[in-house]
């Protein structure tokens, strides 16, 4: 079963430059999460900043009882072996092949033998479909490729967290749908923590089982899919809809004039009544259930009361049996 | 008809403003004076961290001959090219003052002194920072632009044990065995340019070996070429481990390198040079 990820306050600056400030969520264990935002807004350093590349300056990340941000390296680096991070460009050694990329955090933690090794890197290279490629170098295979391969290096150790950087840029809208159904089956397989960095919409609908979104140097919300899809925040469903209208503008924020000047302007209203939510993939048929869905369930019932009514109504339609029959 | 505008969201609370006022003091904006001092301490952290990650297990054996492999490769053929020249011109120099002195009967161990002592170590350091260290600085610096650096600290392999600790020494180790190749390459080139372009005689030469130099003269070069290997291999890692911002950074990060070398390498030098002339009698007083 994966590991709860606790983060607490988190402000990150580079210089006089404030990233985001007083981010605080947990991601449930054995969840899969997503992390929404437009461009520029933060995302990776956030991820970085959980594995403790970044240390943001004020808050923790507690992980195991261990503190990413202000433990000592040594506990930092014992605890990054929980991990499995997918770079955004796949971050290989280029002086190494892909078999050696991807066998290199077994020979460096285990004292496995080499066809023990072998057998487990063609099993992963297999999973992300790159058999036939493992003998090239990282400069000779196109950008979806490296990305693939940096997924299979991120699992070769069994991970309890993996985090992906934004696994769909440079692939196509067929291998993003792979993608996304393998880091679900993924999720099924090992029961690990899942944090999904991204801006592609469809993988933000069907994957996850929560969603948080940073804006404007805040996190916006997080909490259970639902919330999310039915919000009618403006910057959310601005986001959402794919949308000019609203509060996002092409640098980060719009200054109140363009928006004001929106307001008079005749703009295409937005479709009337809540959003629709897209039913979340399921695992492939002979996976073993996802344990963090069942967990989920028990969770999300319970904060019931909380909720807003639409993501409560969207709750109660994706658990009802007709609808989500094939549940187990 | 339309719908309602989205708003625009709540402006982030003004907290930094307030934050600032307590913690003025200790964020306190650094001063570009103390710019040099801090790059210092980097420096000298960095080589403690080195120093302390050398008796780490896993010893990295593969990286270290794949390391001492490469730098001895790159600087073998051009140590022995330029000692030959540098060990004539001390004799050639020695020998026409000592000429003019009417103390012919030194001239060997005189230049020797100069090239074991001086010479030698000294083009250790050119061609260790030149060749070795900027590679070194090049090969860390591309690597961590591309975050190969930062994917392997995420799968718990610190790139200071991994890949420092192996380059460090296998400089040092390279400019230790390297002295010792100069001394004798520019020994030889000094003997035979005094007693075949000087007409020097060549029981005097060796003669005067054993007369004015002795073996702690040999220990301190090496000793020399040790502490130049360290410091050549600490700071192409250092350089290469904090470039500034894409290839561009990258292509400086090996010039100051190699610049920094050179000044450190002649400073450290001068410094030790003192220490021993001062704690070892010299053999013919």
């Amino acid at each position: 079963m994966g590991i709860e990820v606790v983060v607490e306050g988190l402000t990150k600056s580079f210089g006089k430059q404030n990233i985001w400030q007083d981010v605080s969520l947990t991601l449930p264990a054995g969840e899969v999460s997503v992390m929404l935002g437009p461009s520029g807004t933060g995302k990776t350093v956030f991820l970085k900043s959980i594995i403790g590349l970044l240390k943001p300056e004020q808050g923790r990340v507690l992980i195991n009882g261990v503190d990413m941000v202000n433990s000592p390296e040594r506990d930092i680096m014992e605890t990054r072996k929980l991990f499995g991070l997918m770079f955004q460009d796949g971050a290989l050694f280029g002086s190494m092949s892909l078999f050696d990329n991807i066998a290199f955090p077994l020979r460096e933690h285990t004292r496995k033998k080499e066809s023990e090794i072998r057998r487990i890197v063609m099993e992963r290279i297999d999973i992300v479909g790159l058999l036939g490629a493992e003998g090239k170098l990282p400069g000779e295979i196109s950008g979806g490729m490296r990305k693939r391969a940096g997924l299979a290096r991120a699992l070769v150790l069994d991970p309890q967290i993996i985090l992906c950087d934004e696994p769909d840029s440079g692939l196509d809208p067929v291998r993003t749908a792979y993608l996304s159904q393998l880091l679900i089956d993924l999720n099924a397989q090992i029961d690990a923590t899942m944090l999904i960095v991204t801006h592609n919409l469809d993988i933000a609908a069907t994957v996850p089982d929560n969603m948080g979104m940073l804006f404007c140097r805040n996190l916006v919300t997080f909490g259970p899919r639902e919330v999310l899809l039915t919000s009618d925040t403006p910057v959310v469903s601005q986001f959402l809809a794919g949308r000019r209208e609203g509060p996002i503008g092409m640098s980060e924020e719009k200054d109140a004039a363009t928006l004001a000047a929106e307001q008079l302007a005749d703009t295409v209203p937005l479709p009337a009544g809540p959003r629709t939510v897209v039913p979340q993939l399921e695992p492939s048929p002979g996976m073993p259930v996802r344990q963090g869905a069942l967990r989920r369930r028990e969770r999300v019932m319970s904060m019931m009361g909380q909720l807003p009514e639409a993501a409560r109504r969207a709750i109660l339609d994706s658990y009802a049996p007709a609808a989500g029959g094939a549940r187990a | 008809m339309t719908a309602p505008m989205p708003v625009r969201p709540p402006e982030p609370p003004e907290k930094p403003p307030s934050a600032a006022l307590g913690k003025a003091p200790v964020r306190a904006r650094p001063s570009r004076l103390l710019a040099p001092l801090r790059e210092t301490g980097k420096l000298f952290a960095l080589a403690v961290a080195v120093a302390r990650a050398i008796f780490r297990r896993p010893f990295q054996v593969r990286e270290f001959i794949e390391q001492f492999w490469f730098v001895a490769s790159v600087t073998i053929l051009p140590a022995a090219l330029v000692s030959i020249p540098f060990g004539a011109v001390i004799a050639l120099q020695v020998g026409s003052l000592t000429q003019q002195l009417g103390a012919q009967s030194f001239t060997g161990g005189a230049s020797v002194l100069a090239v074991i002592q001086q010479a030698s170590p000294l083009i250790v350091a050119l061609l260790i920072s030149g060749a070795a260290g900027s590679a070194i600085c090049a090969d860390l610096g591309s690597r961590k632009i591309r975050e190969e650096l930062d994917a392997m600290e995420v799968m718990g392999v610190s790139p200071i044990q991994r890949l420092v600790v192996p380059r460090v020494l296998a400089t040092m180790l390279v400019a230790v065995l390297l002295n010792g190749l100069i001394s004798v390459v520019g020994t030889l080139g000094g003997y035979f340019f005094n007693v075949i372009m000087q007409d020097g005689t060549p029981g005097a030469y060796l003669a005067s070996f054993s007369a004015l130099a002795q073996l702690p003269d040999l220990y301190i070069s090496e000793f020399k070429a040790l502490i130049f290997g360290f410091i050549a291999g600490i700071v192409a890692a250092y350089r290469g481990l904090n470039p500034r911002g894409g290839p561009k950074g990258v292509g400086d990060a090996v010039n100051q390198s190699v610049v920094i070398t050179f000044m450190l390498l002649f400073f450290v030098n001068m410094v030790l040079t003192a220490i021993y002339l001062q704690i070892v009698p010299a053999k013919g007083s």
